[in-house]
């Protein structure tokens, strides 16, 4: 499972002593919890947020504000972060929920950005420069998130509770009718849900739970700043969801995992990753349906179907598949003067 | 005389300047099947989307159970006991079979904000779902995907869905819409049997189905109910055949 | 002086408008008609101006660069639809999200690495260069009323393209309802194709006309981008008519709230915080608009009908 891969991991790195990857992968781990709360939206209620980096940007302010206010315990400031963001969530939801598909995402779109330039405009805490984290959060006078071990382990142990929070409310009586209020609004009216209520409740759980992520983002980077919330930050959660695959959990934590280890090693490799990274998207999206859990799934499929035993086979196989590719990619050009229907 | 379950007074709803409900008056009293019947485009989808609440009415009362359910939302009428199949089969095509039904049973049995358990292991759920099942003949199909089944089934389906609300009322749209002939049967009997343990609203243009099942029938045209009355009295109606050869003849 | 001040923004963000009205048309068209979101619009815009810049500095004359680059704006965007977006059609939102969104990736970074980071910038045509006296005391730049004049004459050429034509016709009925439009006959796959690369060429042209007046550099299509995406929710996908009202309306409030908000704010405030508020609220000041819109109309001011 790869809650063990997070958790043997930094075993693995102190033999290399790379800090920065401990580094690396915490940072990850904290973008998957936030990519789970979207997943949640986005993967069960098709409610596509394009402003969740906006809680995210909460929290993390939650903690640079306090700190800078010289309350650092977190026994204040945790519940402080997580609850200012489920507030902005429950605000904003009962607005954004009225409206469907693309509207919805502008309008959590329009949500984020006010929160961007509001924290733009705090002048006491940085204004669009950010400020620099006081210090880190402590427990009761102690300091764990000095030691970057422990911080690790603690970030591993919120993600593992946030996935099984998140499995949990999707199974549970709650997550059957969030889901069935993605498949058919009107069946679940008429069964008597108020569909707008159980949407509600989804928007702000995933709203704290972004917010814990930032609490965690600004301990783990020392500083805050309105660039968290900008919406590229949102929109780069999103692609990592789909990325992974949406409507699985697991797919949510793919998902991130890929992107950032591929953006930080391709941006090793070359200054212009972009390049790379970008029409790598394209191809995964053109060829899997369901995103690289799907992508897996389907080359299971085909490993099953072509038989495959050895690297000969593999080889014949994807000249088949390529071959059939082009003849599939022929014919479709030669159909392009004819009319083709929509579903 | 006993106060009917369903009473709607004088309903007007117009669309633009077309008049779909045009005065309507009907009573239903408790255990009758009453059928709804006309020609198409008389308005009978419209009438049953407001008496769900769907839509709202321009004029008149809704009173159903004794309350005046008029200005009531379509959610927290089916909370009351107002059940409804739809015309268009309207299930949820994820879902499997049997949690289609069991969020039915969820509807009407405690709070649905509960954030942990598993849902689809509750026996509270379950049980009940594989009762409602059992009675459309759809319970060897219970893990089957909703969206996968024949187009009878997911009839069927919404029928069992229907029942697992324990309704105090029945609106049924078109249940026969678009079903074969031995399907049609089949939900005939299912729905024969049903009859008298609560009372139903039937809107359906399968003449054989109403007047096999229907205690009374209410003959609606242009949004207005021309006759109401007995199968045997609907029938025998001059005006009625002249509605329906008329239309026919179009 | 404030008379004067007000109508040079009210010019300015007129400008602004068009500009984004320019974008944000061929972005509701390939929305409402194939219902397919492109992200990839905003660096279509981008290409535009960095086109224009390259042909510009390989002729030397404004029109000609004018001509290839419009030409080469349609040509990329018909080899992406031809290579990419085709496929895309009939696939999930998301997945035309992310597709697109590699795209403006490479293209942002492709940008970098053909024509370095540092802005470009192109020079104002000589024939439309200086100033203009529109009043006693109030000079305005010549080339930013070619802007708003271009801008109008598409408007209203699109708006006779869109009511008048046959052509006009199928993209009106695409957007309300393209499973009909394909089973009344009508080759699907072309108009599709006519319609992006319209749209792609509208993108390429705001961006040409542009750059004269704006620093041309990578990653500048993004921001225009969510602006637009802003303007076509406001007016209702699929609306031309919306979209043009919303992109004015956008595009004096940003243009407006940002040079008066601060005065504004001060007849009720003292100065400071006035200093500090105004430039915030200025900045959300569409966001809030595009809120309070969807509030009311959840699908925009002017909804296409059969939606």
């Amino acid at each position: 499972m790869m809650f063990v891969a997070f958790a043997l991991f930094p075993i693995a790195a102190t033999f290399g002593a790379e800090a920065y990857l401990i580094d690396l992968f915490r940072r990850i781990m904290i973008f998957a919890i936030a990519a789970l709360a979207l997943d949640l939206l986005v993967g069960y209620g098709a409610l596509v947020s394009f402003g969740h980096a906006a809680f995210i940007g909460i929290g993390a302010y939650a903690v640079g504000i306090l700190a800078a206010s010289n309350v650092s315990d977190m026994i204040i400031s945790l519940p402080l972060a997580i609850g200012a963001a489920a507030l902005f969530a429950y605000l904003t939801g009962t607005i954004c929920l009225r409206t469907r598909g693309v509207y919805f995402i502008m309008i959590t779109l329009a949500f984020g950005q006010m929160a961007y330039f509001f924290a733009g405009s705090l002048a006491p805490y940085g204004g669009d420069d950010g400020l620099t984290l006081a210090m880190r959060s402590t427990l009761l006078g102690f300091a764990p998130f000095k030691h970057d071990l422990l911080f690790y382990y603690i970030v591993l142990g919120c993600l593992v509770g946030c996935y099984w929070l998140c499995r949990a409310l999707v199974i549970s009586r709650f997550g059957r009718v969030f889901r069935g209020a993605r498949e058919n609004p009107t069946r679940m009216a008429a069964l008597g849900f108020d569909v707008f209520r159980y949407q509600l409740t989804a928007y702000t759980i995933s709203g704290a739970l972004g917010g814990l992520a930032g609490f965690l983002l600004a301990n783990a980077t020392d500083f805050v700043s309105p660039a968290y919330m900008s919406w590229h930050r949102s929109g780069e959660l999103i692609v990592m969801i789909i990325l992974g695959g949406i409507g699985n959990l697991n797919g949510a934590i793919v998902g991130t995992v890929a992107f950032l280890l591929l953006g930080e090693w391709l941006s090793d490799l070359t200054e212009n990753w972009e390049m790379i990274f970008g029409p790598l998207l394209v191809v995964i999206i053109l060829l899997a349906r369901g995103g690289l859990l799907g992508l897996a799934a389907q080359m299971a499929a085909w490993y099953r179907r072509e038989n495959i035993l050895s690297v000969g086979d593999f080889i014949a196989a994807v000249g088949r598949y390529l071959r059939q590719l082009a003849r599939r990619t022929i014919k479709s050009t030669l159909q392009t003067s004819r009319s083709r229907s929509r579903g | 005389m006993v106060e009917p379950v369903l009473r709607l007074e004088a309903l007007h709803k117009s669309f633009g300047g077309l008049m779909v409900t045009r005065d309507v008056t009907v009573e239903l009293a408790a255990d009758e099947l009453h059928a709804i019947i006309g020609p198409n485009g008389a308005g009978k989808t419209t009438l049953i989307n407001q008496i769900s609440g769907l839509i709202a009415p321009d004029s008149g009362r809704i009173v159903f159970g004794g309350r005046d359910v008029t200005a009531l939302p379509a959610p927290e009428r089916a909370a009351l006991g107002l059940a409804r199949s739809f015309q268009i089969t309207s299930i949820l095509p994820a879902f499997s079979v049997l949690e289609n039904v069991a969020l039915a049973v969820q509807a009407r049995s405690g709070s649905s904000f509960r954030f942990f358990g598993r849902a689809s292991s509750e026996e509270a759920l379950n049980k009940p779902a594989m009762a409602a099942l059992d009675e459309v003949g759809l319970a060897d199909r219970a893990d089957v995907i909703a969206g996968r089944l024949a187009h009878g089934e997911k009839r069927a389906l919404e029928l069992a869905i229907a029942l697992a609300m324990e309704p105090k009322l029945l609106l049924l749209d078109e249940p026969m819409a678009g079903a074969g002939r031995e399907e049609s049967q089949r939900l005939i009997t299912v729905l024969s049997r049903l009859k008298g343990r609560f009372p139903m609203l039937l809107v359906e243009h399968d003449m054989t189905a109403v007047f096999a099942l229907a205690d009374r029938i209410s003959v609606l045209i242009y949004g207005q109910i021309l006759t109401s009355g007995t199968p045997e009295e609907v029938r025998a109606d001059p005006r009625v055949i002249a509605a329906y050869l008329g239309d026919e003849m179009e | 002086m404030f008379t004067y001040l007000f109508i040079v923004q009210t010019l300015n963000g007129l400008q602004f408008g068009v500009l984004l009205f320019l974008i944000a048309a061929g972005l509701t068209l390939v929305f409402g008609v194939m219902n397919f979101i492109n992200l990839a619009h905003g660096v279509q815009y981008m290409l535009g101006a960095y086109l224009a810049v390259m042909f510009y500095a390989m002729t030397g004359s404004m029109l000609l660069a004018l001509v290839f680059a419009l030409l080469a704006s349609l040509a990329v965007g018909l080899f992406l639809e031809f290579v990419i977006f085709r496929h895309l059609y009939d696939r999930d939102h998301l997945d035309q999200v992310i597709a697109t969104f590699g795209i403006i990736l490479f293209l942002d970074q492709a940008v970098k690495y053909v024509w370095g980071a540092a802005p470009l910038s192109l020079p104002i045509p000589d024939m439309f260069s200086g100033s203009v006296v529109l009043m006693p005391g109030l000079i305005y730049p010549i080339w930013r009323l070619v802007i708003i004049g271009s801008g109008i004459a598409v408007a209203l050429l699109l708006y006779v393209l869109v009511s008048r034509t046959r052509f006009g016709m199928l993209v009106r009925a695409g957007a309300n309802n393209a499973p009909m439009v394909s089973a009344l006959g009508v080759n699907i796959r072309r108009l599709f194709m006519i319609v992006f690369g319209f749209g792609t060429m509208l993108a390429g042209f705001a961006g040409i006309m542009i750059a004269p007046i704006l620093s041309v550099q990578p990653g500048m299509g993004d921001t225009i981008l969510i602006l637009a995406f802003v303007v076509i929710v406001i007016g209702g996908i699929g609306s031309i008519r919306g979209t043009f009202i919303a992109a004015l309306l956008i595009g004096l409030a940003d243009t407006l709230g940002r040079s008066f908000a601060v005065d504004f704010l001060r007849l009720f405030m003292a100065p400071s915080p006035a200093q500090v508020v105004g430039p915030a609220i200025a900045s959300m000041l569409i966001y809030l608009m595009m809120a309070l819109v969807l509030y009311f109309r959840p699908t925009g001011l002017f909804p296409p009908k059969g939606r």
